[in-house]
């Protein structure tokens, strides 16, 4: 048994040590807006937070993460930039086919809430590690940039 | 009865027997239960669905478009529309929502049509079946296309029932009635009524009849052309709660993955699971058949790790010890068979069209200019690998797929558990991407097969990328050789292309070496130019893998091939690019693409799509003004241009490269205009030719499959790397030729953007450079360090 602090709720997952963090999520807890794309940390589409940093839920040994704070999709919009973010992403029409978004809202997240004005330049280098084949990254840059905009005026 | 295909190619009709794919119709019991499984409530008012059938004939078969696809059209709107009695409109969208944004737009214009207000539309996805909704195979750039107006019909005849109703209630004349809003409204005497006050009445009135179905004039549109919808599945998607494939979850479900042989028509010899089932979690394995080849629509086969999760499955198929025997197709390698395709288009082959006498107006020329294009295979690489969950209840399989055919998937289900038609329900999930993978339903078979070795317990077999990108139906491999003729003017007086490279039609029929009129159709034989002396050859080619459909098909190396040899001949006639391609286009004119040699016409009307070279030369003509051809660029930069026709769409693309002095790429612009006719939902065409855009740099960039011994040898996105954010371009500017009316023939929009954009960025990289890239991908070509 390895206890997990999901979303804030703590959870028993009876699993052996190395499964990874995702198959937890989507199998055992029925978290399924964690997606699988590629399982080698390649494409982002599992990202999640823990203890707030973004972490490749595919290639994290749950073991890793016990104790840990850990946010998903599911809660994302608890957290105030979380949901500014995700408001954003309906704002601009970010989704084609939609999959890969938890991902790279987990992403945009965990970047604003640590720059909250990040610059072309920052955004390539914290969203360079999440995939999307239908080609919304326009809108995604326009999305975190409408939010940097939006917090630059408030300070 | 019609055997289902996709791309409605009738040489695919010849793959195999129509005997046990008669199309039962699935009674309106299984259907409401089915939806009520998904959630769904009819409460009082339409559809009353004994009504349907009677009313008039709703499904109607002629030659082309949307008559000539398996089960054409339906307009019916109780098949569509339900309202129920708290005012909440529920439509049916019975095509796949891949991304396109069909969910939205389809239903977006039966709310228009209706008059509803969209906050009030509910959107529920039709399961597979055909026979009620009419065709569902979401591919060909073709939903909107052909269902336009069908869905215009269902909104302007339910709007109608329900004036007809409140007229009858309030005792006016219909005429003094009219729909506002979700209300039906008497102005003289100021009544008015919701649609949920109304829906029980108007369920009891007769469909009007086509002909009587007064639509509406383009002022009055609330939706239609306005692009003012925000995306129906946008907030389930970012708060992660939207259904994909891979996402159906039951009590007591089982996982499974599947170790599948590697090379085409590979077989287990002999397999060891003592291993596998020590994993803890593991519950099962099971050899699954093989498939004779050809490879049709067919599972492949292989040993299935069935367990309490993913994870336990996939360190279960780990630790299988398998014997493959590989078969005849094990020696395919890439590098040599290029050599072959090189070959091939060295020498005469078939020739598929012919215009005036070629060879001596060669003889003629002042200067013979000859290029060899090759473009490899790609895989689809949805962010979403194919998924499927089955269970078997009573004698009846109920399946969860994201699949782009789910007529297809419900016919091949119940052909091999051999079950009637009408005892499966393909019910279909949101697709993360499709692209033409998800048309195939492989994936959706084996879950059938393995809830059926599990005595019906529900199964979901989730594909791995590895699987995913080492089991595709591929792109095909493909050598454009081109030969043209210049006078001492400059002018083109002679036009050679051999095209070569193994068919999809080699996936249904085993031996066939020829590209489909589907493929020829594809941007070579129909290429538009005024050039006297022209002769189009395909030489033979054999296929070694599954060859499927990929976004955009054959125009892929079609048009890289013609759009860069259009440049290169521009160079060497000492003119500008744009100039010289508007005079090979030569004058506006709609051409019978039966002259041009093209039978299949993407499936439409010769008479309705004829190819309008006015429409190509104006896309080009605002290309290059919006993107400010003809500029002085800084060194290092340059400005690359691409027109191609498909999916009777007219798009040009300029691309803006830049080229460092260590040969790095950068690509700051991309400026696409687009001709598709009527513009319905402005919002999700922009989104689809942004993405278009990318996906076609990903392929020029960075896109190949190659196969060794047989297989496949990339096998993730660190082998088949996709383009990310950093590389994408900042700034994509999309440019609409004016929409002339409504009634005007529609094109299609999710795959014609992906063609130009490869042969433009190679054309910017020769401006910047001065270096031409005649093999895709780039990927690291332009390097010096």
């Amino acid at each position: 048994m390895i206890t997990l602090t999901i979303n804030g709720l703590s959870r028993q997952i009876d699993l052996p040590p190395d499964t990874p963090l995702l198959w937890a999520l989507r199998d055992t807890l029925g978290l399924t807006g964690t997606k699988f794309g590629c399982g080698i940390s390649m494409c982002g589409a599992c990202t999640v937070h823990a203890d707030g940093k973004p972490i490749r839920a595919c290639v994290t040994p749950i073991s890793a993460v016990a104790g840990k704070q850990i946010v998903t999709i599911e809660a994302i919009d608890q957290d105030k930039t979380g949901k500014k973010v995700q408001q954003a992403w309906l704002k601009v029409n970010v989704p084609q086919c939609g999959y890969c978004q938890p991902g790279q809202i987990m992403s945009a997240t965990a970047l604003l809430k640590q720059n909250p004005s990040p610059s072309d330049a920052d955004i390539d280098q914290a969203m360079r590690g999440n995939l999307c084949r239908c080609g919304t990254y326009p809108r995604i840059r326009a999305a975190i940039k409408e939010l940097a905009g939006a917090q630059e005026v408030k300070s | 009865m019609k055997k289902q295909t996709t791309y409605n190619d009738l040489s695919l009709n010849t793959a195999d027997d129509d005997q046990t794919l008669s199309i039962v119709n699935v009674s309106r019991r299984a259907f409401l239960k089915d939806l009520a499984l998904s959630g769904f409530v009819l409460a009082a008012g339409f559809p009353s669905f004994s009504k349907a059938d009677e009313t008039q004939p709703v499904v109607k078969v002629n030659k082309y478009g949307a008559d000539a696809m398996p089960h054409g059209w339906v307009d019916d709107p109780l098949v569509f529309v339900a309202i129920d009695e708290y005012n909440t409109v529920t439509i049916i969208c019975h095509r796949s929502e891949m991304g396109q944004g069909v969910r939205t737009s389809l239903p977006m214009v039966v709310a228009d049509e209706l008059d509803a207000n969209w906050l009030h539309v509910k959107v529920e996805q039709a399961p597979g079946d055909e026979e009620k909704y009419g065709n569902q195979d979401t591919d060909g750039s073709r939903s909107m296309r052909h269902f336009f107006m069908p869905m215009r019909r269902v909104g302007a005849a339910a709007r109608q029932m329900l004036e007809t109703a409140a007229a009858a209630q309030w005792q006016v004349p219909v005429q003094e009635v009219k729909a506002e809003m979700q209300r039906i409204v008497h102005t003289a005497s100021g009544r008015s009524l919701s649609y949920g006050e109304l829906a029980a009445a108007a369920a009891k009135l007769p469909v009007p009849a086509r002909e009587t179905l007064r639509l509406k004039t383009p002022e009055q549109f609330r939706y239609i052309g306005k692009g003012n919808l925000k995306i129906y599945d946008g907030q389930d998607i970012v708060s992660g709660r939207s259904q994909y494939g891979i996402d159906t979850r039951f009590e007591g479900m089982f996982y499974a993955v599947i170790a599948r042989p590697l090379v085409l028509g590979g077989k287990v010899k002999s397999y060891d699971a003592s291993d596998a089932l020590k994993v803890p979690g593991v519950v099962r394995v099971v050899e699954l058949p093989s498939s004779p080849l050809p490879a049709d629509y067919h599972p492949l086969g292989g040993v299935a790790v069935i367990a309490a999760n993913t994870w336990a499955a996939i360190k279960g198929r780990k630790a299988l010890k398998i014997e493959w025997d590989n078969g005849p197709h094990a020696s395919y390698d890439s590098i040599s068979y290029r050599a072959e395709l090189e070959a091939a288009a060295r020498k005469p082959g078939k020739v598929v069209r012919n215009n005036g006498d070629v060879d001596a107006a060669f003889q003629s020329a002042d200067k013979h200019i000859v290029a060899e294009y090759y473009a490899p295979h790609l895989a689809q690489a949805p962010m979403e690998p194919p998924a499927a969950t089955a269970r078997i209840d009573k004698g009846h399989c109920r399946v969860w797929a994201c699949t782009q055919g789910p007529q297809l998937a419900k016919d091949r289900v119940a052909k091999w558990l051999k079950l009637p038609a009408d005892k499966v329900t393909v019910n279909v999930t949101l697709l993360g991407g499709g692209f033409g993978r998800k048309s195939m339903s492989d994936y959706v078979v084996e879950a059938a097969l393995l809830s059926n070795a599990m005595k019906g317990k529900p199964v979901k077999v989730t594909w791995t990328r590895e699987d995913d990108l080492q089991h595709s139906y591929f792109h095909t491999v493909s050598l454009e050789r081109l030969e043209a003729g210049l006078d001492a003017q400059g002018k083109t007086i002679a036009w050679l292309h051999r095209t070569v490279a193994p068919s999809i039609s080699a996936t249904f029929a085993a031996g066939s070496k020829h590209q489909m009129p589907s493929e020829l159709g594809m941007g070579v034989i129909n290429v538009p130019f005024a050039i006297a002396n022209l002769r189009i050859e395909n030489p033979e080619a054999e296929s070694h893998t599954r060859i499927g459909w990929f976004r955009s098909v054959s125009n892929i190396p079609h048009a890289f091939a013609i759009q860069s040899f259009v440049a290169e001949l521009a160079t060497a006639s000492g003119r500008d690019h744009k100039d010289f391609l508007l005079d090979l286009i030569g004058p506006p004119r709609r051409i019978d693409p039966r002259s041009l040699n093209d039978s299949w016409n993407q499936g439409e009307s010769p008479q309705i799509y004829p190819v309008d070279t006015g429409r190509l030369r104006r896309v080009i003509e605002t290309v290059t003004d919006k993107a400010g051809w003809g500029a002085t660029l800084p060194k290092g930069h340059g400005l690359g241009l691409a027109a191609h026709y498909s999916f009777v769409t007219y798009v040009a693309v300029v691309v803006h490269a830049v080229v460092d002095e260590s040969g790095i790429l950068t690509i700051p612009r991309v400026d696409i205009a687009v001709d598709c006719g009527p513009i319905v939902n402005p919002e999700r065409i922009r989104s689809q030719l942004e993405g278009a855009c990318i996906m076609g740099l990903t392929l020029a960039m960075q896109g190949e499959i190659s196969f060794k011994d047989g297989a496949a040898i990339q096998d993730n996105f660190h082998t088949y790397p996709l383009l990310g954010i950093d590389d994408s371009p900042r700034d994509i500017r999309v440019h609409f030729l004016p929409t002339e009316k409504y009634d005007a023939p529609l094109g299609g929009i999710g795959e014609p953007a992906v063609p130009p954009i490869a042969p433009a960025l190679c054309n910017a990289i020769f401006a910047a450079t001065g270096e031409r890239i005649r093999a895709l991908p780039i990927k690291d070509k332009l390097r010096k360090d």
